[in-house]
C-alpha cells in the first residue's frame, strides 16, 4: 500500500527522523485549531496518494487567517490525476539552505534494495541529478556505507551526521515494515546543519500485509474493493464505461490496452483469478453493478481448466436475479465453449469467437 | 543442452531419461491434489508428495506422501519440486526443497512477501537450486513434461521458446502460436511478482543456446525494467533468432497495481513505452494484441530466411 505523506511522517516520528511539526485534518473546523497552534506561517498540503501535488496547486503558503479561509477550502477541492484529498496536512514553514534527495528502493531487477542519494533534491526522480546509488542486500545499511552516502553527498559536520543517522532509521523502517520504496524528497538542511524530512513517500509490500496488523489503519478500501478481496480478485476502479472483466492479470491488462485502442473507455480492471467458478464470476456482476458509470460489461475469459459452462451459468443467474441489467460482451476461450454458447443463445449475453470482435461490439453497444 | 534441460528432460544415457521425477509439495491441499492429478495426465512423472505430518499416506493410492522434502528426494532422487502451499507458509516449504538439494523449484503461490523470496534466492544461489517464481503458472516442455498450473489445450511441442510473466496471456498467445503453426520447445512463467527467482534475463540464458531453437517470445508487463535489461542482454548477446514481444498494460494508469504485485508503473518506472522503445532497439517487433505474435513471428522468420 502506498501511505500518505502524513502517514509516512507519523512512522518517520515514530522512527525519531527529524520533522517540523505539523497537523493533519479533514474538515477546515479542525484545520482551524491547528492553525492557532502551529502559528503562521505555514504550509497547506493536500493528502492525496499520487505525486505531482505543488504542480497542481495542491501545496500553498499560508501567512495568515485569511489567506488559511480562502486556501484551506482551495486545496481540499482539489483533484489530483483522478484522486481526491483524503487529508490536508499543515506543516510549519521553514527557512531552509539547501535540499537533499534520499530513497531506499527496492530494485527489482538487481533483486536488492538501493540507496538513491543526492545532493540536488526537490525534484522529481527522474530528473535528480548527480545520484548516488549503493546496493544494500535486504535493507541492512552499515555506518561505513552510511558515512560513505554523505561523503559523496559533500556533507560534512552535522549535516554529516544528521544523514548517517538518518539513513540507519530509513533502513530499520524499511526491513521492519517490510517496505519497497521510502523516499524523502526533498530532505533538507536547515540554517543549522541538521537535516529535516519535508516530504515522505512510503510503498509497503501488499503480500506482506498480514504480518503487519499496526500498518491496518492506514489501509484505504472503498466498500466495493473490501468485497473483492474478500473473494479473491484484484480490482482497480477507472473512470470509463465499460466494466472490463477477465481470468488473470495479464490477460486483463491486455483487454484493457485493445479496448482503449479501440476507443472504448474501461471502468475497470477485474480479474476473477486464474480459476474462475459460478460463483466468483456471479460476485464479480454484482461488484460492477454497483458501479453507476457502467453502461456495459466486457468480459475475456480464457478458460483451461476453467470449465466456460460454469461462467454461461454466471451470467444466466445474474440475469435470472436481477443482478445486472446491463448488455454483456464476451469472449469465452476453453473447455466446452460451444455448450456454453448453446446455453446463452436466447440471453442478452453476446459471445463472440474472438476478443477484437467482443471489444468492437462493446464500444458500439454503449454507444447505443 | 542447457541446465535447464538437462533436469527437465535428462540426457540419453540417464536412466530416467525423458521421465525426471516431480514432488509435489502440498499435494493434500485442495489446489495442490487438484493439479497433482492434472500433471500426472499430462504425463508428468509425479513420483512423491510432501504434507508434514501425513508422512505414509498416499496420494489416489500410490504417490506416497512424506513429512519432508529431504526424505521425498532421499528416498525417490527427484530434483525437481513444485509448491502448492498458501502464502504464509511458502519460506519453509521453499527453505525444506533448497536444503533437500533440490535443483529445480517452481513456486506457485501468489502473495509470497517480497522478504520472503529475497531470502529465498540468496539461499539459492548458495545451493545452486533454479527458482522459478513465485506466481508463476510454471515450466512445461510441451508434450514431454509439465510442472505448473497451466491448462495443457494451448500448447504443442515445437521450437519456439516462450518467456512470461503472466500466466493467462502465456496461454493464450501459446494457443495463438500452436495455431498458427510455432509449437514450443519450452514455456516458462518468470511470474508476476517484483521479485523473481528466474528472471527474464535468467530464463533467456537458459534457453539462447538449444540448438535447434528457431525463435522466441517474450511476454512481458508494465512494472520493473526486466524487459528493458533483457532487451540489451539479446543486443549484448548477438542473439539472431527471430524474437518477438508483447507487452501488457500500456493504457493501465500510472502507480496503481493491475493484479500483480510486480504490475505497476512508479514514475517512468516500469511503463510500457521504455519496454517498447528497449525492445525497438533491439529491433524486436512488439505486438499490439495477443494474437499479433504469430504474424509478427512469421514475419521475422521470412526475413532470416
Amino acid at each position: 500500500m502506498r501511505l500518505l505523506e502524513f502517514q509516512a511522517k507519523e512512522l518517520f516520528r515514530e522512527y525519531g527522523i527529524n520533522l517540523l511539526p505539523s497537523k493533519s485534518s479533514t474538515t477546515i473546523e479542525e484545520g482551524r485549531i491547528h492553525a492557532k497552534e502551529l502559528g503562521y506561517p505555514f504550509v497547506i498540503k493536500i493528502q492525496v496518494p499520487v505525486g505531482g501535488r505543488g504542480k497542481a496547486g495542491g501545496i500553498q503558503k499560508c501567512q495568515n487567517d485569511d489567506e488559511f479561509e480562502l486556501k484551506y477550502p482551495q486545496v481540499m477541492g482539489l483533484t489530483i490525476k483522478g484522486e481526491k484529498a483524503r487529508a490536508i496536512l499543515l506543516e510549519k514553514m521553514a527557512d531552509i539552505k539547501k535540499e537533499l534527495y534520499l530513497s531506499i528502493f527496492l530494485n527489482r531487477s538487481k533483486r536488492c534494495y538501493t540507496i538513491i542519494a543526492s545532493s540536488d533534491g526537490g525534484v522529481e526522480i527522474e530528473s535528480v541529478k548527480n545520484q548516488i546509488i549503493k546496493e544494500i542486500g535486504m535493507g541492512d545499511i552499515s555506518d561505513d556505507i552510511a558515512k560513505e552516502v554523505a561523503k559523496e553527498m559533500g556533507l560534512d559536520g552535522k549535516s554529516a551526521d544528521d544523514l548517517v543517522d538518518t539513513l540507519k532509521k530509513l533502513s530499520k523502517l524499511t526491513i521492519e515494515k517490510e517496505a519497497e520504496l521510502i523516499e524523502i524528497n526533498p530532505l533538507a538542511i536547515m540554517q543549522d546543519g541538521s537535516l529535516m524530512a519535508l516530504d515522505g513517500k512510503f510503498v509497503t509490500d501488499d503480500s506482506s500485509n498480514f504480518r503487519h496488523p499496526e500498518m491496518e489503519k492506514y489501509q484505504e478500501k472503498s466498500e466495493i474493493e473490501e468485497r473483492a478481496e474478500k473473494s479473491g480478485f484484484s480490482l482497480v476502479e477507472l473512470d470509463g464505461n465499460i466494466a472490463v472483466v477477465g481470468n488473470g492479470a495479464g490477460l486483463v491488462m491486455s483487454t484493457l490496452d485493445m479496448l482503449s485502442d479501440n476507443g472504448g473507455k474501461p471502468a475497470c480492471f477485474l480479474d476473477v483469478g486464474g480459476g474462475a467458478t459460478t460463483e466468483s464470476v456471479y460476485e464479480a456482476l454484482t461488484l460492477i453493478s454497483k458501479m453507476k458509470r457502467v453502461k456495459g460489461i466486457l468480459v475475456n475469459l480464457y478458460g483451461g481448466i476453467v470449465k466456460t459452462t460454469v461462467v454461461a451459468e454466471a451470467f444466466l443467474k445474474a440475469y435470472a436475479d436481477g443482478v445486472i441489467d446491463l448488455p454483456v460482451f464476451s469472449r469465452l476461450k476453453g473447455t466446452a465453449a460451444k455448450k456454453a454458447k448453446e446455453m446463452l443463445k436466447d440471453s442478452r449475453i453476446n459471445i463472440y469467437d474472438s476478443v477484437e470482435e467482443a471489444i468492437n461490439a462493446a464500444v458500439m453497444g454503449v454507444k447505443n | 543442452m542447457t541446465e535447464i534441460f538437462d533436469i527437465l528432460k535428462g540426457r540419453p544415457e540417464d536412466s530416467d531419461y525423458k521421465n525426471k521425477g516431480v514432488i509435489v509439495q502440498g499435494i493434500t491441499g485442495k489446489y495442490g491434489s487438484l493439479h497433482a492429478k492434472y500433471m500426472m495426465a499430462y504425463g508428468t512423472n509425479v513420483v512423491a508428495g510432501v504434507t508434514p505430518g501425513k508422512g505414509g499416506q498416499k496420494f489416489e493410492d500410490k504417490v506416497p506422501i512424506f513429512n519432508s522434502v529431504k526424505e521425498a528426494a532421499e528416498a525417490t532422487g527427484a530434483k525437481i519440486s513444485i509448491i502448492y502451499v498458501p502464502a504464509k507458509f511458502f519460506l519453509d516449504a521453499a527453505k525444506d526443497a533448497v536444503d533437500a538439494g533440490i535443483k529445480l523449484l517452481v513456486a506457485i503461490p501468489e502473495h509470497v512477501p517480497i522478504r520472503d523470496t529475497l531470502e529465498l534466492i540468496e539461499m539459492a544461489k548458495q545451493k545452486g537450486t533454479i527458482i522459478i517464481g513465485p506466481n508463476t503458472p510454471g515450466v512445461m516442455i510441451p508434450d514431454l513434461i509439465k510442472v505448473g498450473i497451466m491448462p495443457p489445450m494451448p500448447f504443442k511441442e515445437g521450437k519456439i521458446a516462450v518467456l512470461s510473466k503472466s500466466g493467462t496471456l502465456l496461454y493464450e498467445i501459446s494457443d495463438a502460436l500452436s495455431q498458427a503453426g510455432f509449437g514450443q520447445s519450452i514455456t516458462i512463467g518468470v511470474g508476476g511478482d517484483p521479485i523473481n527467482g528466474t528472471r527474464l534475463i535468467d530464463a533467456f540464458d537458459m534457453i539462447k543456446d538449444i540448438p535447434d531453437l528457431e525463435g522466441l517470445v517474450v511476454v512481458g508487463e508494465i512494472g520493473g525494467d526486466s524487459e528493458e535489461i533483457l532487451a540489451q542482454r539479446i543486443i549484448d548477446s548477438g542473439f539472431k533468432k527471430p524474437t518477438v514481444a508483447y507487452i501488457a498494460g500500456r493504457s493501465a494508469p500510472k502507480e496503481k497495481r493491475m493484479g500483480h504485485a510486480g504490475a505497476i508503473v512508479m514514475g517512468t518506472y516500469g511503463s510500457a513505452e521504455s519496454k517498447v522503445s528497449m525492445f525497438n532497439k533491439a529491433n524486436i517487433p512488439v505486438a499490439k494484441r495477443p494474437a499479433e505474435v504469430p504474424v509478427l513471428l512469421a514475419g521475422k522468420m521470412g526475413q532470416s530466411d
